[in-house]
């Protein structure tokens, strides 16, 4: 399979929110504005894109009884990376996203790609899945968080949409309306890909 | 805050500030192990177990060797290595000792490495500054609170197999509807202890 096809996998047939339904914890939580789900889905990228890189350069070196610890001690390094550095750097993001950051570590969509595919694949094929499944999942958390956003705070990125008079529903920016607004949209996409099949 | 009484920070656990309900913690297998009620009981009880045994072996840890040693960055890689140690010494200890046990919880153990409700309640706990007693109290909470859940939808995913479903929101997306339904549920307790 050539690398693009690998890098479009990621983010449409294999999109790891919408078709594999991994990585609900920070998709629900964090999506409250859509600048949050950038940011969420970017740190994820750079951790998914390196541990990706790593665990397939040391695929032939690690026993494959202590595979699962190895890889998850290396996922932790680099979320230790990340967690400093939009520390450091991005304050404000760091604090809205709060304890995520570190739940990186456990975020079964990183795990699952360094199982399924790092282990078995070339750096280079594993490098483009980390960066399309990366990018698959950006896409996902700020499309949910833009219409959590748009609904329940009546903006989009911090913008007003509709002026003063507007009523926003809380209940969007709120627990339920995570789960709600992304069942809705699972039904949207499944709908669309049966048309189309 | 931290002076709230164990019994206090375990209740609020379960009902309040459900793990599961309004921290999204446990997701995966919520959604993927929720088919039938036995084996929800399964993983709910597993679960009950290795979060109380965690949050206070990682309390030890923070309090005795990370935070005296000023290495609080090696936090993440400390806590995440003890809760796979310890799953992997569980699974161990229960198969010699109790092949009943093992047999009703043995398939589930490994999957808890990577439920992130079991870091995600040890690093509340450093947030929060529990004692180690509340850290207990936190830990048992949160994990009767995530079986309860978890228990409550396999129930309803029972009763949903013979109804009519529109065909796209079969699978995740329902149980994601319903899930918010009981979300919202558990919002009406929110409020009754503040964190």
């Amino acid at each position: 399979m050539s690398l693009a096809r690998q890098f479009w996998n990621g983010i449409a047939s294999d999109n790891p929110v919408f078709r594999l339904v991994l990585g609900m914890c920070p998709t629900l939580a964090v999506t409250t504005e859509a600048v949050n789900g950038i940011g969420m889905g970017l740190a994820t990228t750079f951790v998914l894109l390196c541990s990706n890189a790593v665990v397939s350069l040391i695929r032939s070196v690690i026993p494959a009884k202590v595979r699962i610890p190895a890889y998850i001690v290396v996922i932790a390094a680099f979320v230790t990376v990340v967690d400093l550095v939009m520390n450091a750097y991005a304050h404000d993001l760091h604090k809205a996203l709060g304890v995520f950051i570190p739940l990186i570590v456990v975020n079964c969509v990183i795990l699952g790609r360094a199982e399924a595919f790092a282990s078995r694949n070339g750096v280079a094929a594993s490098v483009a899945d980390g960066l399309g499944m990366g990018l698959g999942f950006t896409l996902s958390l700020t499309l949910l968080g833009s219409v959590r956003e748009v609904l329940g705070n009546g903006t989009l990125f911090g913008a007003s949409l509709f002026g003063a008079s507007y009523q926003p529903l809380i209940v969007m920016i709120l627990p339920p309306g995570a789960f709600i607004t992304l069942g809705l949209l699972l039904a949207g996409i499944n709908r669309v890909g049966a048309r189309e099949s | 805050m931290t002076s709230q009484g164990a019994f206090t920070i375990f209740i609020a656990a379960i009902f309040i500030n459900n793990i599961l309900l309004s921290n999204f913690l446990g997701m995966c297998p919520f959604i993927a192990v929720s088919r039938e009620v036995r084996t929800a009981a399964g993983l709910g009880a597993a679960v009950v177990f290795v979060m109380t045994l965690t949050s206070g072996l990682n309390y030890l840890v923070y309090a005795y060797l990370l935070e005296p040693l000023g290495l609080g960055y090696l936090l993440y890689i400390a806590f995440i290595v003890v809760i796979a140690a310890t799953v992997q010494l569980v699974e161990m200890v229960i198969e010699r000792t109790s092949p009943v046990l093992y047999y009703a919880l043995g398939i589930f153990l490994p999957l808890i490495t990577v439920n992130c409700a079991i870091l995600g309640v040890s690093l509340f706990m450093v947030i929060r500054q529990y004692s180690f007693v509340q850290s207990l109290a936190y830990g048992a909470g949160s994990g009767v609170g995530w079986a309860l859940a978890i228990l409550a939808m396999a129930g309803l995913r029972k009763k949903m197999k013979r109804s009519r479903v529109p065909a796209a929101l079969e699978g995740p997306g329902i149980t994601m509807i319903v899930a918010g339904i009981m979300a919202l549920a558990f919002i009406g307790f929110s409020g009754m202890v503040p964190m």
